[in-house]
């Protein structure tokens, strides 16, 4: 049967949730143990906005009116960090994962019950209100929410606390984009 | 003793590079790639990122703890990220709403844009919108940002409770909601759907 699927590039089944928080818990384990710190996924991309800035508005970015200021002090190349090469690792890894178990394709996802418009218009703007989100939270659900709870941090359990809270409480507002 | 290098060594670029290969390896692996699937969690029908992303919190959390007591690592040693009360509180908001209404997380969107899921491309596009926006107007509320700072400070030490106290109650409470939405998921499994 397996071979069948095989040739046929069916996807393959995803693989069991538990294994994956267990081989994902190591990593994070192995990530503090050589490192110093653990993972981080919006980090790069703050870094990537810093860059652009420095060099189109060097002004802004090089004054306290920036919050990027911390990146790029005494001259310092925002992407010289390792959350840069972390998330370059994401997408080789996710690529990967990708081709082995043939799920690589171009596809907007959405629900039957929605358009790719609204699907594309929703991501778009969600995207926008995370980014926000996660600027003021000091990372995302992986650098400010799974090392902070790894680590035991308040500031980890508060920000995953309220993305679920939140998630939830305005889930049925939003339910035609997903039900 | 660890941390064995410090996170601006040139060794850790290095390692980032390979944890973040695992780190999207086993997102996708996971099913992180597809945002009906992510967002079945709030709505009761794929409770994945829940499994995985506590299963996940409480491996890290547990095997730290057995490191500092096998002497292999200094926790003091270890970055932790610093709380400040309202910033925290609004960003965890803002980051809930977007989840629900993009579908993504900043990670998750990387890997399933490498798989060539448009949604996640535009999730990405999306996201670095708001931070130049939220960089763009970052006087009016550099104040509130920085306010409220009680440092690195611990969820424990904020309780009040005892360090191995708390993360047995977490462990508990982790496997109970394992528990919980593996039977919510079965009763509705019927409208369960492919991705």
């Amino acid at each position: 049967m397996e071979e069948v699927k095989i040739q046929q590039n069916t996807p393959r089944k995803y693989m069991n949730p538990y294994l994956a928080g267990v081989l994902l818990g190591l990593v994070i384990l192995f990530s503090f143990y050589l490192t110093r710190e653990g993972l981080g996924a919006s980090g790069a991309f703050k870094r990537g906005v810093a860059k652009v800035e420095q060099i189109i508005i060097p002004a802004h970015v090089n004054s306290e009116k920036s919050a990027f200021y911390h990146y790029v002090k005494n001259g310092e190349d925002p992407l010289k960090n390792r959350l840069v090469y972390m998330i370059i690792g994401v997408f080789i890894g996710g690529f990967l994962s990708g081709a082995i178990n043939h799920r690589l394709k171009l596809k907007l996802e959405h629900s039957p019950k929605i358009t790719s418009k609204t699907r594309a218009i929703a991501a778009v703007i969600g995207g926008a209100i995370f980014g926000i989100g996660s600027a003021f939270g000091r990372g995302c659900t992986s650098g400010a929410g799974l090392d902070g709870m790894a680590v035991l941090a308040t500031s980890g359990f508060v920000v995953v606390g309220m993305i679920f809270g939140v998630g939830y409480l305005v889930a049925w507002f939003f339910r035609k984009l997903w039900i | 003793m660890g941390p064995l290098f410090n996170a601006t060594d040139e060794w850790s670029f290095v390692i980032a590079l390979v944890i973040g290969i695992a780190f999207g390896y086993l997102l996708e692996s996971a099913g992180f790639s597809s945002s009906r699937k992510l967002a079945g969690v709030f709505y009761g029908y794929d409770f994945v990122v829940l499994q995985v992303f506590f299963t996940a919190a409480i491996t890290a959390a547990i095997g730290l703890l057995f490191f500092e007591y096998f002497g292999w690592i200094d926790l003091s040693d270890i970055w932790v990220n610093r709380f400040y009360t309202g910033s925290a509180i609004l960003g965890g908001a803002l980051m809930g709403l977007g989840f629900v209404v993009g579908g993504f997380c900043p990670g998750t969107s990387a890997c399933a844009s490498a798989i060539g899921k448009i949604d996640a491309m535009l999730f990405l596009g999306g996201f670095i919108i708001g931070v130049v926006i939220f960089d763009a107007f970052y006087p009016l509320y550099a104040g509130f940002y920085k306010a409220g700072n009680q440092g690195p400070i611990k969820i424990y030490e904020s309780l009040g409770m005892n360090r191995e106290v708390f993360l047995l109650l977490f462990v508990i409470i982790a496997i109970a909601s394992f528990v919980a939405t593996g039977y919510i998921q079965q009763k509705i499994s019927h409208k369960s759907k492919k991705y």
